[in-house]
């Protein structure tokens, strides 16, 4: 008995497309998408860009950026690109703000003169690091590989500093130097004791670095900012192909025979579906977002511009997104299936679940292809970046063209249901 | 003008013939039922009169004028109820008429009044706002005609509107046909019931394999097919199972 009721199941679930998706394809599939992304910075290093505006200019900070450009896990910028100057301070950071890199490292001027800060007492110029805090891993990267290069591949700097350190705090070692040491480390000790924000500041680092979270540094809720977006977007997406399936229980019921004997067509009816699935998107998008507010605190009341103008074309793309998956498919259950594994993969590669600089490279790039990386850039750029509002014309401009192919293509799916 | 010509309509589906050469004309007033076993051709023919299929060849008239596929306007003054309960589940029977209603291009007063009739005419006013899901079969299938005649179409398809419903619910789905019948709408019934198409319909069509093979009122019917042959059969006055159920249950509607 036992046997038969196995039996059943597995002919049950062969006979169930929606089923064998849901079983087998869809794991594979986020198999293959988080060992693509993981899997490839474990067997590479990851790259981080570096923008570096060099305010020194001289034959150190030359060799300087040289070596860093020979880390192999960093990608050196020193101008925008199209832009035949090279970064200052102003423009190595706005840089950052519009996403170029994930952080900007300010080589300040005088550095050519500038010692090892063996006791972190010295005054003097420090290099400055402008992060984008969204990225919290990229500004400890260039932290470290900043000291590592130069107290590897400036010798002559080292070198010197030492000598100095010598003769400094030696004194020539006699006992009068002794003393002299003594005396110079009990005082190193009152100075530590004395400034202890500026000691702290250079613990365990011989060289002067302060860094500048230049994104979130007025933010309440770093990473509400980054993942209202993220997710939004992608229960947009539920949400769209969900209630697109509408027109499949419409088609299964006899109820779009009914409607299409009526003075309604299939593009006025494609049309109301459509208009319907925006204005609900986009109210789900404002609850999302108005809560966001209201329990995370994050900023929409001083954003509410950039807000409408990326989420009117983003729940136009949706929904249209929406109704080409239910137009696509020939019944709910395969609605479901099909919708599960379209939306998780789209949301993946997008960044709706982990941000794409987080990728490699190229699925970041592969990733430009998907409407919903539009939309998030275009939030992001709202909320996180506070760039200018021209900056999200491109992102709008893409999504409202994806989502008319998107509409245009499921008005083709469609025909099959018009007439017989 | 008759109501509706069909002139020798021709359809296949992957390679085999659900139509083979119809022609059949409702004309004014008229009452004709369409007989057919399962797989004849009966919802395949109603659905290309509505323009839901296009014939690979012939033609449908409405009115005299051409109704290409597609084309509703040709058929505005058309009505349609499906063998399907075509309708929305979540929505109540009032919101569901007022859908319909607004696709057919009812609004303001004449939608209300049309929703108002049709609540009436179905015998559904003290449940209007039930949603459909919680109605019952013979209540669903009652609303799913009320919502083809709000527009009071001068024409009528009726595709198998008794089929799953209870004597109580047929009896009552009878007289709301004989009711049109007798406002004038020309009426075409599909139906493998004898019995309804005998009860109801003036003049029946035959129709298997896709063609029509006989049509004619049921005394031509006959003449048609037995003659003037008379068979003399002595039976004792059973009553029906039916008949019992109706007698021991009577006529009234439960729901």
């Amino acid at each position: 008995m036992i046997s038969a009721v196995i039996r059943a199941g597995w002919l049950n679930l062969r006979r169930d497309r929606a089923a064998l998706i849901l079983s087998f394809i869809v794991p594979i599939v986020f198999f293959s998408i988080f060992a693509a992304i993981f899997g490839a910075q474990r067997s590479k290093t990851p790259r981080t860009t570096l923008a570096i505006a060099d305010e020194d200019r001289t034959e150190r900070s030359k060799q300087l950026i040289e070596a860093l450009r020979a880390e192999k896990a960093l990608r050196i910028v020193e101008s925008a690109k199209d832009d035949p100057n090279k970064f200052n301070a102003a423009t190595a950071e706005a840089y950052v703000r519009e996403g170029g890199a994930p952080v900007a490292l300010v080589i300040p001027k005088g550095f050519a003169n500038w010692k090892l800060d063996f006791a972190g007492t010295e005054g003097g110029p420090a290099f400055r690091l402008l992060a984008d805090s969204a990225d919290p891993v990229a500004d400890q990267v260039v932290n470290g590989l900043l000291q590592k290069t130069i107290m590897t591949s400036m010798p002559d700097m080292m070198m010197t500093s030492g000598v100095d350190a010598v003769d400094k705090w030696s004194g020539g070692l006699s006992p009068q130097q002794r003393a002299t040491i003594q005396q110079n480390m009990d005082q190193f000790k009152v100075l530590r004791a004395a400034a202890p924000g500026t000691v702290k500041a250079s613990t365990g680092e011989l060289i002067k670095i302060t860094k500048t979270d230049i994104m979130g540094e007025n933010k309440s809720n770093v990473v509400v900012a980054l993942y209202a977006a993220g997710i939004g977007v992608m229960f947009l997406l539920f949400t769209a192909s969900n209630a697109g399936g509408a027109l499949l229980e419409e088609a299964e019921s006899g109820t779009l025979d009914r409607i299409l004997t009526t003075r309604v067509n299939m593009t006025m009816l494609l049309l109301g579906k459509h208009a319907y699935l925006w204005t609900l998107g986009f109210m789900q998008l404002a609850v999302m977002f108005l809560w966001g507010a209201a329990i995370f605190k994050l900023d929409l009341f001083n954003h509410l511009t950039g807000f409408f103008m990326m989420a009117i074309p983003t729940t136009f793309c949706t929904a249209a997104f929406g109704l080409l998956l239910a137009s696509f498919c020939r019944t709910r259950a395969q609605l479901g299936a099909i919708s599960t594994l379209v939306v998780l993969t789209v949301s993946a590669l997008g960044g709706s679940m982990f941000p794409r600089f987080m990728m490699p490279e190229k699925l970041q790039k592969a990733g430009l292809v998907l409407f919903n990386s539009w939309a998030l850039e275009g939030f992001t750029n709202v909320f996180w970046r506070e760039t200018p509002l021209s900056a999200l014309l491109v992102p709008m401009a893409m999504l409202m063209g994806f989502g008319i192919v998107f509409f245009v293509a499921a008005r083709q799916l469609v025909k099959r249901w018009e007439v017989a | 003008m008759p109501p509706i010509e069909i002139d020798n309509v021709v359809k296949s589906f992957n390679g085999r013939r659900a139509l083979d050469g119809v022609s059949l004309t409702l004309g004014d007033g008229e009452f004709l039922g369409l007989l057919g076993p399962n797989g004849a051709g009966k919802s395949t023919l109603v659905r290309t009169i509505m323009g839901r299929v296009r014939p690979d060849s012939g033609e449908v008239r409405i009115f005299g004028r051409p109704a290409p596929a597609a084309d509703n306007r040709s058929r505005e003054q058309v009505g349609i109820v499906p063998q399907e309960i075509a309708l929305y589940p979540n929505l109540s029977s009032r919101e569901n008429l007022n859908v319909f209603g607004r696709y057919l291009g009812l609004k303001g007063t004449a939608l209300a009044e049309a929703i108002t009739h049709a609540l009436g005419w179905a015998a559904l006013s003290d449940r209007k706002d039930e949603p459909v899901k919680n109605l019952s079969g013979g209540m669903k299938r009652r609303l799913n005609m009320a919502a083809g005649v709000l527009h009071r179409p001068r024409v009528l398809l009726l595709d198998e509107p008794t089929v799953g419903v209870d004597p109580q619910s047929r009896e009552r789905i009878y007289e709301m046909i004989e009711g049109l019948a007798a406002d004038g709408v020309s009426l075409i019934y599909t139906t493998h019931y004898m019995e309804e198409a005998e009860r109801l319909c003036k003049r029946v069509a035959i129709i298997d394999h896709g063609k029509i093979i006989a049509q004619g009122t049921k005394d031509e019917l006959v003449r048609a097919t037995v003659g003037d042959k008379r068979e003399v059969v002595m039976v004792e006055k059973v009553p029906t199972l039916e008949s019992v159920f109706l007698h021991l249950t009577g006529r009234e509607l439960r729901e």
